[in-house]
């Protein structure tokens, strides 16, 4: 049994402050809660279901290939050097990673009420923990896209070694957002109507499926403004070995990654005292 | 390692609720309002659940917490398993606290017995060494290990309750929340599970523990503190406490024996209402009574008898004219009302008692009380949400 030495309590509660941060032992004490969770979404999404794991594959495959014939094929947009379909493939595991977090993690206080309102954990692991499933998701596209790579002779060359630092962001970026959205979600469901049309309205002002180079000239300022696009950037330069992004960028999106979460934190955490009370 | 396990001060919980039309659960209707009434604050009302508790708790105490209804001790127990801030005053906790607030709450159907030990366990703030240490013991109580690797969607309740029951029950955290859990289970079940719970209290940790069946309160705990209304209004050893939890009802009960201070026309009064105090579910209840006389009543009277339970539920009225019998004022009568087939829920029961004939002659409200004992009367176990009806009852399920 442990206890805290010299008299002092474990913990000390009082209402709820204005800036309500959680305390990074107990965060760290619940690494096994996220781990748990994590797990959890990971065996159910793939017990009881007839081809398992082939649905990772399959749809960043089907989605490529329809990106590939509508902007490739039918409007005749250029992809540079790589095969169209490589390209849209590189972009569609990029959104991936952040729209699946996003995506997975704003339903997810709503989804574990039962726990919310009767157990207490450090809130934050039950968005965080969309991670993880992303994450595996992710690897499976990934080896997936090294073969692709591999029979089109494209190689991406040492650009690749940047790749952990922008799934990094990618996370950061998604985790930020779906943290907000969850929380807000607790009082308001709107979110979850809102949310998935707002994801898909974010995909096609991005340069996902297409080029930026083909945006018109008059619209790129909008575009050079989305954090998303210097994501997208990133993503295929380290992946397609595409021209590196401006310097201004990558700062940009290394900064903009850090904002995202503090500020998705900052918004979790001012609801979070009050969400057994409000679910 | 602090003196107390708990230390709580001047704590409070108030609940606000929206007095003007309800409060916005869309986006949308807030920012509607907000844009049509842009300088209208929304009036609330608050709700105090919990006003003013202050108490210590020492290492290696037993406390029940009692009271009726409403009293505010659930939301006490939330807020020292910290599911919700209080709304004022200021709680140091000496240790981890875990919680058994529902059996189960975290498990998941399509997962096996194994992954949810191991899902729950952790949600319950137990770390993987600390599961994996405690896993032999938690299958070996549950009594489930040939199901481990089988999701618990086809665990049988009975199965499912006493594995997560086991979860929580090996919990090592220096504080341990119970809430009326240990209600569910069969005899035997129930039996371990009390003797688990006193364990943790010898060890030097401490258990609070949530009821309003005094049996359980009075088997398990060393102390209690009794809340009415959100208020803490006694608390020390556990005798003196249940009796002052009686008293509540009796300082009632006690005013009402004065005849002079009963409604009623007082023509003609009741003298004496009594049943058994404790029993079980399923037995008959049986109201005894005396009727004082008065002949210069003009015709007969009929005996109405109303069963409530604890939060003033009118459970049953057992009317005398709908079995036919009127009583003879000229005579001083005595009776026997015998109450079948009705199985009552645990808990405390009230009986009130009329005399009637055009007008009410007599009303005595809690004129006797009893206990139903926290046994539930049906072979397989369940949690709490198969048990919702306001009694029990003798059914069964035939199906082709």
């Amino acid at each position: 049994m442990r206890r805290e030495p010299g008299g002092q309590p474990y913990v000390v509660l009082l209402p709820p402050g204005r800036l309500n941060l959680p305390r990074a032992r107990e965060i760290w004490e619940a690494r096994e809660i996220l781990y748990r969770f994590g797990v959890r979404d990971v065996v159910l999404r793939y017990r009881q279901t007839a081809v398992g794991i082939a649905w990772v594959v399959l749809q960043p495959l089907v989605t490529a290939g329809i990106f590939a014939i509508v902007f490739g094929r039918v409007a005749g947009l250029s992809s540079g050097d790589v095969p169209y379909f490589l390209f849209a493939f590189a972009g569609t595991i990029a959104w991936t990673v952040f729209a699946g977090v996003l995506t997975r993690a704003a339903p997810s206080l709503v989804a574990n009420q039962a726990l919310v309102s009767k157990v207490f954990f450090p809130r934050v692991v039950v968005p965080l923990s969309a991670n993880l499933s992303v994450l595996i998701d992710f690897g499976v596209s990934l080896v997936l896209f090294g073969v692709l790579l591999a029979v089109n002779d494209v190689n991406p060359g040492w650009a690749v070694l940047s790749l952990p630092l922008w799934t990094l962001c990618a996370l950061a970026l998604g985790s930020g957002a779906g943290l907000a959205a969850s929380a807000v979600m607790v009082k308001y469901r709107d979110v979850s109507y809102a949310l998935p049309w707002l994801v898909q309205v974010l995909m096609y002002a991005t340069p996902v499926a297409y080029a930026l180079d083909a945006v018109p000239a008059g619209l790129s300022l909008w575009f050079d403004a989305n954090p998303l696009t210097w994501l997208m950037e990133c993503f295929r330069w380290a992946l397609l070995g595409t021209a590196p992004p401006p310097l201004w960028q990558v700062v940009g999106l290394l900064v903009t990654s850090v904002v995202a979460v503090l500020a998705g934190l900052l918004v979790f955490q001012r609801r979070e005292r009050e969400f057994a009370d409000v679910i | 390692m602090t003196e107390s396990a708990i230390t709580a001060r001047n704590l409070s919980k108030s609940y606000r609720i929206a007095r003007s039309g309800r409060s916005h659960d869309r986006l949308t209707e807030a920012l509607v309002a907000r844009a049509k009434h842009p300088f209208h604050r929304q009036e609330f009302e608050t709700l105090a659940a919990l006003s003013d508790v202050t108490f210590d708790i020492p290492w290696g105490e037993a406390v029940g917490i009692v009271g009726r209804n409403g009293a505010g001790k659930s939301t006490l127990l939330k807020i020292l398993t910290r599911i919700t801030a209080p709304s004022g005053g200021r709680v140091e906790l000496g240790g981890r606290v875990g919680s058994l607030l529902e059996v189960g709450t975290g498990f998941h159907p399509e997962l096996t017995g194994r992954e949810n030990v191991y899902l729950n366990g952790s949600l319950l703030g137990m770390s993987r060494r600390e599961i994996r240490r405690r896993f032999d013991d938690i299958v070996d109580f549950s009594g489930v290990a040939r199901f481990l690797e089988t999701p618990v969607k086809r665990f049988s309740s009975g199965m499912y309750v006493r594995l997560a029951f086991s979860v929580a029950a090996h919990l090592e955290t220096e504080i341990l929340a119970i809430d009326e859990v240990l209600a569910v289970g069969d005899a035997e079940f129930q039996r371990r599970s009390l003797d688990k719970m006193r364990d943790v209290a010898k060890d030097g940790r401490t258990v609070l523990y949530v009821s309003h069946q005094l049996q359980t309160v009075t088997a398990l705990c060393t102390s209690a503190m009794f809340l009415d209304e959100g208020r803490l209004i006694t608390s020390g050893s556990v005798e003196s406490v249940m009796d002052a939890y009686r008293d509540s009802f009796q300082t009632f009960r006690a005013r009402q024996l004065d005849p002079e201070r009963r409604p009623g026309s007082g023509q003609i009064r009741l003298q004496e209402v009594t049943t058994t105090e404790i029993r079980e579910p399923t037995d008959d209840t049986v109201v005894a009574f005396k009727v004082g006389v008065n002949p210069e009543i003009v015709g007969k009277y009929f005996v109405s008898c109303h069963v409530r339970d604890d939060t003033g539920l009118l459970v049953a009225q057992c009317d005398s004219r709908l079995v036919g019998l009127w009583l003879d004022p000229s005579e001083p009568r005595q009776g026997v009302l015998r109450i079948k087939d009705l199985w009552l829920r645990p808990g405390q029961y009230t009986i009130d008692m009329y005399l009637c004939q055009a007008g009410v002659f007599d009303e005595w409200r809690a004129a006797a009380a009893f206990e139903v004992l926290p046994h539930i009367p049906y072979p397989e176990l369940v949690t709490d949400e198969g048990l919702f009806g306001a009694v029990l009852c003798d059914f069964d399920y035939e199906a082709w």
